[in-house]
């Protein structure tokens, strides 16, 4: 099969759960520090809007959605003192551009075993481009359970919507253009932390 | 992955891990309140069952169910074929009504593979005459790689194979799609297979299969990782294979003192429907180490896999 792209630069892209090591190529926009940073701001954020974040669920859409919740998990607890339920979200099942290229293989879906009902639920994702993978992630929701509130995280938001989608807490907005390619890289699954901005047509290349 | 799964031989090491995998993601959707996905929305999967099943065709419905296809159950029973409709009419028609799918058993050698030259859409091979069953191989393989713990963990990610295992089939390999789709499937997956059975029930040029042959159950069972019996099909029968059901049974059969030799964490596996008290006792069905039950359950999560995999995504040359 085609290999899709390592981050989520694509509109629709993000539900890839083979990890390939991105090309380091690119501008470098979100170093270590400044991304852990944003990270505890964003879990303070949570903290403050959900007032003490008791009922917060968070959901990372695979694959580097995952290890973001987790951190931010960690952040609250921090900060609050408790445990915060946090999970994946696998949406390559419910993605509207399915028969676009050939079928790819499942991310996995872990849920807290109190399940969603009634929680907030903070979708975390890396990139928040077209809007298209948080719609697939609200409609693999409701075949989970019915949440109280839906919330979205991104490290990232690089514009481009092509959907009425909009993230609650973001890490940072970066200005592209649609043939810019921004890769998130993260040590859980590439083993360091950065955030790149390059041009289509480098090393890793766009799929399309 | 092909367009079509007609063969056990078809599928590539990796390709078969992939179906592994996949299915071990979609069989954890069987534990939700809504056990439906959008995936194959507007989608048509046709039943086409020349031979009479239940299991099969019942998994594969739901499999398609599941994944939101629509599901057309055509049963040669009551349908033009009792009026001698040739299968390349039928397939024609199924053509016409727009079939993405076309799961097929029938009773003749290759009728899938003929049926692929004739439709659009991707066959998969529900059974064959005695030549391959490759779902079953499927859902028994992955039955095998959950009950020894290689299945994809906590993480997202690739299973292991079968590397090492050793699995014994016993009994009538002569009338066995199963068999040789498991052999098939199995050797690609790296365990090592051996056939017991009746030298009456081994068909010609098993010897060409990449897997080792023996007519004594009880010195192999003491080796056997899983142990898979086979039912004797009484229906396919037309000569004597052997001189009485209960001589076979002695034999062959595998009641509780011969489940005792096998290894503490070995597995019993039966494709079913079972022939209790003939190839295997009622108490060795009913142990805890038989996975027949299981196996059944397995069935749906690895047909939704194959389903997905033939139909999720693109068509190849779009």
């Amino acid at each position: 099969m085609a290999h899709a792209q390592p981050a989520s630069e694509g509109p629709g892209a993000g539900g890839d759960v083979t990890a390939h090591p991105p090309s380091r190529d690119g501008k470098i926009v979100l170093e270590r520090a400044e991304i852990s940073r944003a990270l505890t701001r964003i879990a303070h954020e949570i903290i403050e809007r959900t007032r003490g974040a008791q009922q917060v669920i968070l959901l990372g859409i695979p694959t580097r959605g995952v290890p973001l919740a987790a951190r931010l998990a960690a952040g609250i607890q921090q900060v609050e003192g408790l445990p915060v339920p946090h999970g994946s979200l696998d949406i390559t099942m419910y993605r509207d551009d399915l028969r676009l290229r050939p079928a790819r293989a499942l991310g996995r879906t872990q849920v807290p075993p109190d399940g969603i009902d009634g929680k907030i639920v903070v979708l975390v994702d890396d990139v928040l481009y077209s809007g298209r993978t948080v719609r697939a992630a609200l409609d693999a929701l409701n075949d989970l359970g019915r949440p109280r509130a839906v919330q979205l995280a991104v490290l990232v938001d690089r514009g481009h919507r092509e959907l009425p989608i909009r993230p609650d807490y973001v890490g940072k907005n970066l200005p592209t253009a649609h043939h810019e390619i921004v890769r998130v890289l993260l040590t859980e699954v590439d083993g360091e932390d950065a955030v790149l901005l390059g041009a289509a047509g480098d090393a890793t290349g766009m799929p399309r | 992955m092909n367009r079509h799964l007609i063969s056990a031989a078809d599928l590539s090491r990796e390709d078969a891990l992939r179906v592994l995998d996949t299915a071990d993601e979609l069989a954890r959707i069987s534990d939700r309140p809504i056990k439906k996905l959008p995936t194959l929305r507007g989608r048509t999967v046709v039943n086409l069952f020349f031979e009479d099943s239940t299991r099969t065709r019942i998994s594969f419905e739901a499999a398609a169910k599941r994944l939101s296809a629509d599901v057309i159950n055509f049963s040669a029973k009551g349908s033009s074929v009792a009026k001698g409709e040739s299968l390349k009419d039928t397939a024609l028609t199924l053509e016409a009504m727009g079939a993405d799918a076309v799961v097929i058993r029938h009773n003749a050698s290759g009728a899938p593979h003929r049926l692929a030259e004739w439709v659009h859409g991707s066959v998969i091979n529900a059974g064959d005459g005695a030549h391959e069953h490759p779902t079953q191989a499927l859902l028994d393989a992955f039955t095998i790689r959950r009950r020894f713990g290689r299945s994809s963990g906590s993480g997202a990610g690739q299973g292991g194979a079968l590397d090492g295992l050793r699995v014994t089939i016993v009994g009538d390999i002569l009338h066995s799609r199963v068999a040789r789709s498991n052999v098939l499937l199995l050797h690609t997956l790296g365990a090592e297979v051996l056939l017991i059975a009746p030298p009456t029930l081994l068909p010609v040029a098993v010897d060409t299969w990449p897997c080792s042959i023996d007519y004594d159950l009880d010195a192999a069972l003491p080796k056997s990782d899983v142990v898979m019996m086979l039912r004797v099909q009484q229906e396919r029968m037309n000569a004597a294979y052997f001189p009485s059901v209960r001589e076979y049974s002695r034999r062959y059969g595998l009641d509780s003192d011969r489940m005792a030799q096998l290894p503490e964490r070995a597995i019993v596996m039966h494709p079913g429907p079972m022939n209790r008290g003939v190839e295997i006792a009622a108490g060795v069905a009913d142990s805890p180490r038989s996975t027949v039950v299981e196996q059944v359950a397995n069935g749906v999560s690895v047909r939704m896999a194959v389903l997905y995999l033939l139909l999720g995504g693109a068509e190849e040359g779009q």
